[in-house]
């Protein structure tokens, strides 16, 4: 039993940590580490920047641009770019839609979306989501009709992320509604967001933000090639896409790098006659919350090491737990600085909304406008992904067999 | 880095397993808490015959040479079996200062009488005022000639009454919460000047009020500075409870999740209800989350920096006493009424962990106390 890194890995880290601070360039890192709206042509700069490095996609297959990293690799890769501020490669390309199609696409859909997938020239977004299915997410209804060498699209899906700036959007679609079993009648498609019949309508989330979307299909036709792997088996490369990646999901270092933040700030707030961070009450909120991370970070590392023994790409359902702890400490961060902020954040800055040109400076103190907007916009993280009620469900049936 | 024991450690941790297993069930400790004295001599010869009573020490002293792992391993599986004999007083405690604070000749001569099972040893520091600082110490050590002779009142000493020695935290100079000026005295039991009054703890282990009235001590190690030694061997008291607590905890989680699947209630088992699988999930992210903690308190308690050694074992502590108490308060409701009686394992489980809470502070004292610092995360 060792908690120690080897000189390798302690290498490696370094090697991590100098690229990201110095080749990110500082003004995104900043925005992000104070959780300012970071823009699309910043994802694009941030993604393009690692992709050239080799570190946008470590863990698809060799062949195309996969690193065969350690787990322990993997896990410091997060955590340097976590820790320090760095926006994480588009998960919609980098961990969802790439790996089903280098694992499941046929030869000519891994040379046409592969590289431009690892390199942000594509923007993707997911189409899963609909108003009637959402934790339950095989009872999905958009339905794909063959029609000679096309498809025939019909349906609505939400809660599509960043649809706005998305050039192509992965589907699950219904293609055998007799199916005997409903998650047995889905196919994976790929659409792309210029066809005729698709119509984006944003959905504005409590911060005022355009983050999600509803995606509306009227009579779209989409080339039948533009099937993923098999008919009707959409719902095993749905399994594998969400369960792949799901070390980083507790997301301790943006956690440790909002805590850290935290007490800068409250050297900046007074109550009474002092600073915040001089109030005991204060100090022990923040406490608790280091040592309930602290604790996770030791969860994750556990995690990790036990991939070394674990079949590749089944997931492990202790990675419920990180999403689980993970997601109410990030909110608990998300709590504090709004407290700690005060009668600033009551303020609603209109113009933060879409795009980033907005001026939050304009009322009270700069690191104030981003409190509120933040805490109401990460109640998402509890939901997506799995709401932790599923991820409740999964342990109870993984771990305690009920 | 890795999460593995070794063969040595896998070893250790079968036939401890084994020992609880086949030696330590419910009936089995209810009868070795009937015995005289409130434990099992027999099983401390067993422990003895096993290597557990000299397992952190050197071989010269008739020990194994184990570290932290070790006694993590130990100290989860004797949680699990809510062991009432005195080994945290007599092998963590009282072995360890001898082993922080005594020269060698001490050495010597104490640790393979505590490997043997001969030499039962308590540590006696709290008073009446004290609550949980070490460092508040009203008892007085006074030179008198050649001997130091004791005087003042501790309070709630673990095992303290089979204890053939005691270790008695006493102040050699300055005032009652002073950090220099402590020392620690061996006091032999039983003795003049030294009166014991024994008693059962509410997890139906032991404790003693002492009190010294010119006792004899003998020092061990500096008896103006103690303190460093003391803390050091908390710290690792801290370790080791971490590891029982999470022993308490895992078997209180067992119990439950088993009870759940047993126990029918609206022609099913009420493990069948969402409501219910979500509390236990819940459990399970307590248990983990405090597993985690423990494994980097024992990881972390032979870290030579004293304040960053203190920082995880407190923190540890804190982790442990909120998870615990949670924990264990939700195995017993959702046993119903059989969790609430002395009929069933569960609600000792939740008394041994209400009462590792407690000791050497809770969640609360050490929260303020680390809240005082710059707190707990790891600098980048």
């Amino acid at each position: 039993m060792d908690l120690s890194f080897t000189p390798e890995e302690r290498a490696f880290r370094e090697e991590m940590r100098r690229f990201f601070r110095t080749e990110i360039p500082a003004e995104i890192r900043e925005k992000a580490g104070k959780g300012e709206h970071v823009s699309k042509a910043d994802l694009i700069t941030t993604q393009q920047a690692m992709n050239k490095a080799g570190l946008a996609t470590p863990h698809w297959p060799r062949a195309w641009g996969g690193r065969d990293w350690t787990p322990v690799q993997t896990y410091i890769w997060l955590d340097e770019m976590q820790t320090n501020s760095v926006p994480a490669p588009l998960a919609f390309n980098t961990s969802m839609v790439g790996p089903v199609i280098a694992e499941f696409g046929s030869e000519a859909q891994k040379q046409r979306f592969l590289p431009a997938t690892a390199n942000l020239d594509i923007w993707w977004c997911q189409g899963f989501s609909e108003p009637g299915a959402g934790s339950d997410l095989a009872g999905l209804r958009t339905s794909a009709v063959r029609d000679g060498d096309e498809w025939v699209v019909n349906g609505q899906k939400t809660w599509t992320t960043l649809a706005q700036h998305a050039d192509w959007i992965f589907c699950l679609c219904r293609t055998d509604p007799n199916a005997a079993k409903k998650q047995q009648g889905i196919s994976f498609i790929l659409i792309d967001m210029k066809t005729p019949g698709i119509t984006v309508r944003p959905i504005q989330t409590l911060d005022g933000g355009h983050e999600v979307n509803e995606v509306w299909f009227d009579e779209v036709r989409v080339p039948y090639e533009n099937l993923v792997g098999e008919e009707n088996k959409g719902w095993d490369y749905a399994k594998f896409l969400l369960g792949n990646e799901r070390t980083g999901i507790a997301r301790v270092g943006v956690s440790k790098a909002r805590l850290l933040r935290l007490r800068e700030l409250a050297k900046l707030e007074r109550i009474g006659d002092k600073p915040l961070i001089e109030d005991r009450h204060f100090r022990e909120k923040l406490t608790a919350l280091e040592i309930e991370l602290r604790a996770l970070e030791m969860t994750q590392l556990r995690v990790v090491a036990g991939e070394r023994d674990r079949p590749r790409g089944v997931p492990n359902p202790m990675s419920s737990i990180l999403k689980l702890k993970g997601s109410e400490i990030q909110q608990a961060t998300t709590e504090l600085l709004m407290e700690l902020v005060g009668p600033y954040a009551m303020p609603y800055h209109a113009g933060a909304e879409p795009e980033g040109d907005n001026d939050p400076q304009s009322i009270g103190p700069e690191y104030a406008a981003e409190a509120a907007p933040t805490y109401f916009n990460w109640r998402k993280i509890s939901i997506y992904g799995g709401s932790n009620e599923i991820q409740r469900n999964i342990l109870a049936k993984a771990i305690l067999g009920f | 880095m890795d999460f593995d024991l070794n063969d040595d450690q896998r070893l250790l941790k079968d036939s401890v397993e084994r020992l609880i297993t086949d030696k330590y069930g419910f009936d089995q400790r209810r009868a070795n808490m009937a015995a005289p004295g409130g434990w099992s001599r027999t099983m401390w010869a067993q422990f003895a015959e096993l290597g557990l009573l000299g397992l952190p020490f050197a071989e010269e002293h008739g020990g194994f040479g184990g570290g932290p792992v070790e006694a993590m391993i130990v100290a989860e599986a004797f949680g699990r079996g809510l062991v009432l004999e005195p080994y945290l007083a007599t092998v963590i405690l009282g072995g360890g200062l001898i082993r922080r604070a005594g020269d060698a000749a001490t050495q010597a001569s104490l640790l393979p009488q505590i490997a043997s099972g001969e030499l039962l040893l308590a540590f006696a520091h709290v008073e009446p005022q004290s609550r949980y600082e070490l460092h508040n110490v009203a008892t007085i050590a006074r030179q008198d000639g050649a001997r130091w002779r004791l005087e003042g009142d501790k309070g709630v000493v673990l095992h303290g009454d089979c204890a053939n020695k005691i270790l008695v935290t006493a102040r050699t100079a300055g005032s009652t919460r002073d950090r220099t000026g402590i020392g620690l005295f061996l006091v032999d039991v039983p003795g003049e000047g030294v009166s014991v009054r024994g008693y059962p703890t509410q997890d139906g282990l032991r404790a003693a009020e002492v009190s010294l009235a010119g006792a004899t001590g003998i020092p061990l190690g500096d008896p103006a500075n103690a303190l460093p030694a003391i803390e050091r061997v908390v710290d690792e008291a801290l370790a080791f409870l971490a590891a029982e607590a999470v022993g308490v905890m895992a078997a209180m989680h067992a119990s439950t999740v088993d009870y759940m699947k047993q126990r029918k209630q609206f022609g099913r088992a009420i493990g069948d209800f969402q409501a219910l699988q979500h509390r236990a999930v819940d459990m399970l992210v307590l248990l983990e989350q405090a597993r985690s903690m423990a494994l980097l308190a024992t990881m972390m308690v032979a870290e030579d920096d004293p304040v960053e050694r203190h920082k995880v074992a407190a923190a540890a502590k804190v982790q442990i006493g909120r998870s615990g108490r949670k924990l264990g308060q939700e195995a017993v409701q959702l046993h119903g009424g059989i969790g609430v009686t002395m009929e069933y394992m569960v609600g000792h489980y939740f008394k041994r962990m209400s009462m590792i809470e407690i000791l050497f502070g809770d969640a609360d004292t050490h929260l303020a106390q680390l809240a005082e610092g710059s707190g707990v995360l790891e600098a980048a």
